[in-house]
């Protein structure tokens, strides 16, 4: 993981309506969403939007329906143009590339994956998985071989000759994975892409991505409504509402601090052990020795569950955190049960590591 | 006195209409009529709608209604020249490969034409059932020698169909892209869908010679492209919006587009529209026979004319046997090109 910054949005606005641009300037003055609508008959997708993602990293954007998600994603590779503001990749304004360098970026800088799979019927899983290479000229034995590549690592080996309507729900997006994957592009985008699966399937495809991401480094920006999996996923969360951020961080960070009534509502309902890590919540040592009287070593990146399970819930026992060998802090169980409470945690001044 | 004089001189139009009245004009049969009554008042009841003869009737300057006629007469007979200049040569082609086609099928020997015919069958359907449903029925024509005339019917059909799709499928995809073609097209195909069929015939009779065979083949394709025309415009339109939106997030050009998304999954809506242009085409080369068409239609006609019952109902029949081969068959592949598809 680098601190590159791959892509770069910038005070991004996105009106829709007859006339945006007027529209913008009642925006720029301080007109909410539903005023917008209700006296100039525009609707406000986004506002004022500005987000770093870092090469790498999976950057999850959560919100309900309506929040202006997905219209967001498809600002990347200009599905839809933006009213005003700035999208950078590379340090590149993509907005400002005509139709051949967009054609260009959307074939080779980026990749996306769809909530409705969207194949084509009338090709086998191995044509859909090669057609990113093919639009770009490849020919059909070297795109087969790539498709075939990718489909084995996704877990399709025997389904290539195929059609996807012989495939359920979750192998179809296997395909529509190693479609993007066949791109090879650095950036991959992933639109609701696991919200059409069942519950267990949905897990199986999070350890998939996660599993994939270990081993290709790729950037990747995720769309979902679905908070556990954004926590499951995320490098970086941003959280969107009404077409504006409400807070972006790390999502350790947003659990113990949430900055809205809205986002508390959100993290309330949260299994905290299983998310929260000890890095979270330790004491950190700053230069200090570990105290003696700690009843033994725990990693950086553990779970709080983890840890109940065992201190045997006993909340009078204290650990020395160690990251890549070295002591870094102290976990008191009891600063670990307080962090379990919303409320409690976030006054008691949990630190942001 | 007429009716409606009180309009006219109520509007101080009565000098203009009586310089006007030159009264040496043809007399009409209701002029006839009306002069055996004349100066009788019309009882309020009998008010006649102000139409163009009632009120012609009272001022001499509103023209007849039969000069309307005379005027759309006149009017297509003024361009007909000019309009026969440019269509001729443009349709000449048409002319060539009917009487090519008519040629082939009729030379071709029946043991040729039926092997031929089942391996059409066959790469079509894939169904051996139809292949022999297809063989019995052409064998039933020829056993009572009608197979000749079938031949001529679907030498016509297959040439005029294969032109509908040529035409209608690529003005069907314009019509998709754009929704102003869209809007200017569907009021003409609606027009060409409703015109009666023999309505077609006359205007083409005196812009092309009879004896000519494009006569009939303008008349059948005009009538038969409507179906493939709409349905490939529908079925392009109806393509799943994620597949494109998809399809547009790998860069594909316009062109790969439409020839790798857009066409192949309206194919099922463009077969569909196919099959409609086929069992149009059917029935327009029978109406067709009015104009010289040969094939089943003549024996039809001939039935009709010379009340010879026997041999209208019998090429009825034949025809019916033709209609159902060629649904059953471009039904057929349809299905395979759905099955293919199913989502």
């Amino acid at each position: 993981m680098t601190d590159k910054i791959k892509i770069a949005i910038r005070s991004l606005y996105k009106i829709f309506g007859d006339d945006p641009e007027g529209a913008l300037e009642h925006v720029r003055a301080g007109v909410g969403k539903t005023e917008l609508l209700e006296r100039h008959g525009h609707v406000l997708g986004l506002q004022d939007i500005d987000v770093d993602m870092r090469e790498g990293d999976i950057t999850v954007i959560m919100g309900l329906s309506g929040s202006g998600k997905s219209t967001l994603i498809r600002h990347l590779n200009r599905l839809i143009e933006p009213t005003a503001g700035q999208v950078e990749v590379d340090g590149e304004d993509v907005l400002a590339y005509g139709e051949e360098r967009l054609r260009s970026l959307r074939r080779e800088a980026m990749s996306m994956v769809f909530q409705k799979f969207a194949l084509l019927p009338h090709r086998t899983v191995a044509e859909n998985a090669g057609t990113t290479l093919q639009v770009r000229g490849v020919r059909q034995r070297d795109y087969l071989a790539e498709a075939r590549k990718w489909l084995e690592r996704v877990g399709l080996t025997g389904y290539e000759n195929h059609y996807p309507h012989q495939l359920s729900g979750g192998m179809q997006q296997r395909v529509g994975i190693a479609r993007a994957l066949t791109s090879n592009s650095p950036i991959m985008l992933m639109d609701e892409a696991f919200s059409a699966l069942d519950p267990l399937i949905r897990t199986d495809m999070q350890d998939l991505l996660l599993e994939l991401q270990k081993e290709l480094h790729k950037t990747i920006v995720f769309i979902t409504h679905d908070l556990d999996e954004a926590l499951k996923l995320a490098d970086r969360l941003v959280i969107l509402k009404d077409g504006y951020i409400v807070q972006q961080d790390e999502p350790q960070h947003i659990l113990l601090n949430p900055n809205d009534p809205y986002i508390e509502d959100f993290v309330s309902d949260i299994n905290r052990a299983r998310v929260l890590r000890v890095r979270s919540i330790m004491t950190p040592l700053g230069g200090g020795a570990p105290p003696a009287e700690a009843q033994g070593e725990v990693d950086f990146n553990d779970t709080l569950e983890s840890m109940i399970t065992r201190s045997g819930g006993d909340t009078s026992h204290s650990y020395v955190v160690v990251q890549e060998g070295a002591p870094v802090g102290v976990l008191e169980m009891t600063n670990l049960v307080k962090a379990l409470v919303p409320r409690a945690a976030s006054e008691a001044g949990a630190r942001k590591y | 006195m007429a009716t409606y004089d009180f309009l006219f001189d109520g509007l101080g139009l009565r000098e203009w209409c009586d310089a006007g009245r030159t009264g040496d004009g043809p007399l009409s049969m209701a002029d006839l009529l009306a002069k055996g009554g004349a100066g009788r008042e019309t009882p309020w009841w009998d008010l006649p709608f102000p139409s163009l003869d009632a009120l012609n009737e009272a001022c001499g300057r509103i023209a007849q209604s039969r000069d309307a006629t005379k005027g759309v007469e006149e009017g297509f007979l003024a361009i007909k020249d000019a309009l026969r200049f440019v269509l001729d040569p443009l349709t000449q082609p048409l002319s060539w490969i009917l009487e090519f086609a008519l040629l082939v099928f009729e030379a071709a020997p029946w043991w040729v034409m039926f092997p031929l015919l089942m391996a059409v069958v066959y790469l079509a359907t894939k169904s051996v059932r139809l292949i022999v449903f297809v063989t019995a029925c052409l064998a039933f024509l020829a056993f009572i020698d009608h197979y000749g005339f079938a031949m001529q019917t679907l030498a016509i059909i297959f040439v005029c169909a294969f032109l509908c799709v040529l035409f209608g499928v690529p003005i069907g995809i314009a019509m998709s892209r754009s929704d102003r073609m869209q809007r200017m097209t569907i009021p003409v195909l609606d027009m060409l869908q409703t015109l009666p069929p023999f309505v077609y015939l006359i205007p083409l009779i005196f812009l092309f010679s009879v004896t000519e065979p494009k006569l009939y083949g303008i008349a059948i394709i005009l009538y038969a492209i409507v179906p493939v025309i709409r349905l490939t415009d529908l079925g392009i339109r109806l393509v799943d919006r994620d597949v494109i939106e998809a399809a547009d997030s790998f860069g594909v050009t316009d062109r790969q587009k439409l020839f790798g998304v857009q066409i192949p999954l309206a194919l099922p809506n463009i077969m569909a529209g196919v099959n409609q242009t086929i069992m149009m085409s059917l029935a327009m080369v029978v109406i067709a026979s009015l104009v010289s068409a040969p094939g089943l239609g003549v024996l039809v006609l001939r039935g009709i004319r010379n009340l010879e019952l026997g041999v209208g109902l019998v090429s009825g029949l034949g025809i019916v046997l033709l209609a159902i081969i060629l649904d059953r068959v471009t039904k057929a592949a349809l299905d395979r090109v759905n099955a293919a598809q199913k989502i």
